[in-house]
């Protein structure tokens, strides 16, 4: 049975073929860069930021669909914090709230029902923004709305799912030799959801918590299943095959799949969710919100988040970009590559 | 009397005069003149900070103890012994005199434990939703021998941080939130355990409050300002365990997480000992702690050795950090 210290220095000493290893998940992100992984890695071993931050791939023109509805004198647009800063084609919604929209910043979805209960006459519209691990928080809110007959709480929404946008990834890029796969959208949907892209890429996926030795366990075991379609599970306190099959009934009760825009990445078939048409009163315009927009022509977002470009390699990374100042959504949210880069003063390989 | 503030308790007139004789005057104890004359000394540390931190009264702690203990401390980082201390009130309409005078009080006693005197105040009421805010301003004598500042961390230097990180942060964020924990404020003045520090021999070379932006901002910066290389190692870094719960569940970073009662301090190594013996020793000091030093080797940065061996270089807070923390 090896231990830490035998991963790390098996990690370390690492002297086969040169791999690429993808970590989709932002959290991944965060957590490899505050543990200092990539300083105990042998330099054949390359970690490659993906797309996993949700506010960083939601294109320009959502954001700017928000504004518009929070600038209406009866509507009240209520979000997490990190979509506040997220520039839309001009401005972001943090810089209309100071120019007079109304937006609300929320810890939960459900305290957007505390609101609509105080202001009956203003309709308030959720910021739905997510992956597979937040979209049951989203069904039980609809859930909720259906069942008290609350009429003035709307969602906009721009939530995706992992599989497509990896099998994208896979199918554009030749050199991606294995993913640290999301733990908490395989807590929803089951590890086996990444079986066919195993099968199909002949590639290793690990299921990995978010502490550093889970994250250590699972590159330990993606490099040893090297170019095998396996998937393993690494995170199994948690994760099992089939997934949490209540929660992805309640999504499958309120959302159905429908082709969606990444920023930088354009239309990925099948890779979103949208309310189902019976529940179009609880939409707030969230479909064909397809535009997207560069604030700065020099904003490499969408080669860091296709893992083509790190973000130190951005001409504008750290100088014209800043978390102060960003010129595009991955150096926004604290979950955006570049801003983890950032932070951390990334400059591994 | 009201049991809240009025607009006219701001007139200059009668009601402010009423406000200050029942109020201020009781616990503060200061001349009613236009300033106030003190004795003076060779060397002054002059600081001022304003307190807007929301809610007023939190668990150990409120507004009135915040505006005490952050001035106070910030003179001790000088080397100073805060002596004479200034209040500027502001309150707002509606806010309950009863929640004032407790805030008063508090003030008046976390003075006291700082051996300071409130010698001259002000107060204005303004519109508004019962709110309050304090501006202090704050005289220590410093001793013409001493000499501390953010330039003087020596190659070869010792790391202390006077307790664990990130309590007030999580007070105050929870209370917001109303996420039920055990977690209490840290505001405390620090002069005990400075003055200890002043007294003894121990070689001191640089000293901050770990306010505003968390350990990490307080050391990236004295890092910068002596040009040496901070190295600090994760596992000696004390945070309790319900901080590292409460930042856990909210995905925050104790590094970067306020504190209203801790300092770390910059000594030479042979002291490093004695150093940690007299925080450990003195009032809030209980969980000081060695951890790390200084060096030469990449000049300006801050690396944190983590707990698996890796380094993380970390720069100052780049985001918003919480707002009306303090």
């Amino acid at each position: 049975m090896m231990d830490r210290t035998d991963i790390i220095r098996y990690l370390q000493s690492y002297d086969g073929p040169e791999v690429s290893i993808m970590e989709v998940c932002g959290s991944h992100t965060g957590a490899i860069s505050k543990s200092g992984i990539p300083s105990l890695l042998s330099d054949k071993i390359h970690l490659i930021s993906g797309p996993g931050c949700p506010v960083c791939v939601t294109p320009s023109s959502y954001v700017d669909r928000l504004i518009e509805l929070s600038m209406r004198k009866d509507t009240c647009v209520v979000t997490f914090g990190d979509m506040l800063r997220i520039p839309g084609s001009t401005v972001s919604l943090a810089q209309a709230k100071g120019q007079g929209a109304h937006v609300e910043m929320v810890y939960s979805p459900f305290d957007i029902l505390k609101l609509a209960a105080k202001a009956p006459q203003t309709t308030f519209v959720f910021a739905a923004v997510g992956f597979e691990t937040t979209m049951p928080v989203y069904a039980l809110l609809m859930q909720t709305l259906e069942q008290e007959s609350v009429s003035n709480v709307k969602l906009l929404t721009a939530l995706k799912t992992m599989p497509p946008v990896i099998d994208t990834l896979c199918a554009q890029q030749a050199k991606i030799d294995g993913f640290l796969a999301p733990g908490h959208v395989a807590v929803v949907t089951g590890y086996k959801v990444f079986d066919p892209l195993a099968q199909t890429y002949k590639i290793p996926f690990g299921v990995a918590g978010f502490q550093a030795s889970q994250i250590l366990v699972a590159l330990y075991g993606i490099l040893h299943a090297y170019h095998q379609p396996k998937v393993m599970n690494f995170y199994p306190e948690v994760v099992t095959e089939a997934g949490n099959e209540k929660a992805q009934e309640l999504i499958d009760r309120y959302f159905e799949p429908v082709d969606a825009v990444w920023r930088g990445m354009g239309i990925i078939c099948g890779s979103g969710r949208q309310l189902r048409n019976q529940y179009s009163a609880f939409d707030a315009g969230s479909a064909n919100l397809n535009e997207d927009h560069k604030m700065n022509q020099k904003c490499c977002c969408d080669k860091v988040l296709t893992g083509k470009m790190r973000p130190y390699q951005c001409p504008l990374y750290g100088k014209a970009c800043t978390p102060l100042q960003p010129q595009g959504a991955c150096m926004v949210s604290e979950e955006g590559n570049c801003h983890s880069y950032f932070i951390n003063q990334r400059n591994d390989r | 009397m009201n049991n809240s503030i009025l607009m006219i308790h701001g007139s200059g007139g009668q009601a402010t005069d009423d406000l200050i004789q029942t109020i201020f005057t009781r616990s503060f104890s200061n001349e009613m003149e236009d300033s106030a004359v003190v004795a003076g000394h060779q060397k002054l540390a002059v600081s001022t900070d304003s307190f807007v931190v929301t809610p007023l009264v939190f668990k150990n702690g409120d507004i009135g103890r915040l505006a005490v203990c952050g001035t106070v401390n910030d003179l001790l980082m000088r080397g100073a012994i805060p002596k004479y201390l200034t209040c500027g009130f502001i309150l707002e309409e509606g806010l309950s005199i009863d929640l004032l005078k407790k805030i008063v009080s508090s003030m008046a006693q976390a003075a006291k434990e700082a051996g300071v005197s409130i010698v001259a105040g002000d107060t204005k009421v303004i519109e508004g939703n019962g709110g309050m805010y304090i501006n202090t301003a704050g005289i220590g004598f410093v001793d013409p021998k001493v000499d501390i500042s953010a330039k003087k961390a020596q190659d070869g230097d010792i790391i202390l941080v006077s307790g664990n990180l990130g309590d007030h942060h999580a007070a105050i964020l929870g209370d917001r939130l109303s996420i039920h924990s055990e977690i209490e404020s840290d505001v405390a003045p620090l002069n005990t355990m400075v003055e200890r520090l002043l007294e003894s021999d121990v070689e001191l070379h640089s000293m901050r409050d770990v306010t505003r932006g968390g350990l990490a901002t307080v050391l990236k910066e004295l890092a910068e300002n002596s040009q040496k290389t901070f190295h600090i190692y994760e596992k000696d870094i004390p945070v309790s365990r319900a901080v590292q719960d409460f930042c856990g569940l909210l995905g925050l970073d104790p590094l970067y997480m306020g504190n209203e009662g801790k300092c770390v301090c910059i000594v030479a190594k042979k002291d490093a000992q004695k150093a940690l013996s007299i925080l450990r020793h003195s009032p809030y000091g209980q969980n000081a702690s060695i951890i790390g030093s200084v060096e030469t080797d990449r000049p300006g940065q801050l690396l944190l050795h983590t707990d698996i061996g890796g380094i993380r270089r970390l720069s100052v807070l780049q985001t918003e950090g919480l707002p009306r923390i303090c």
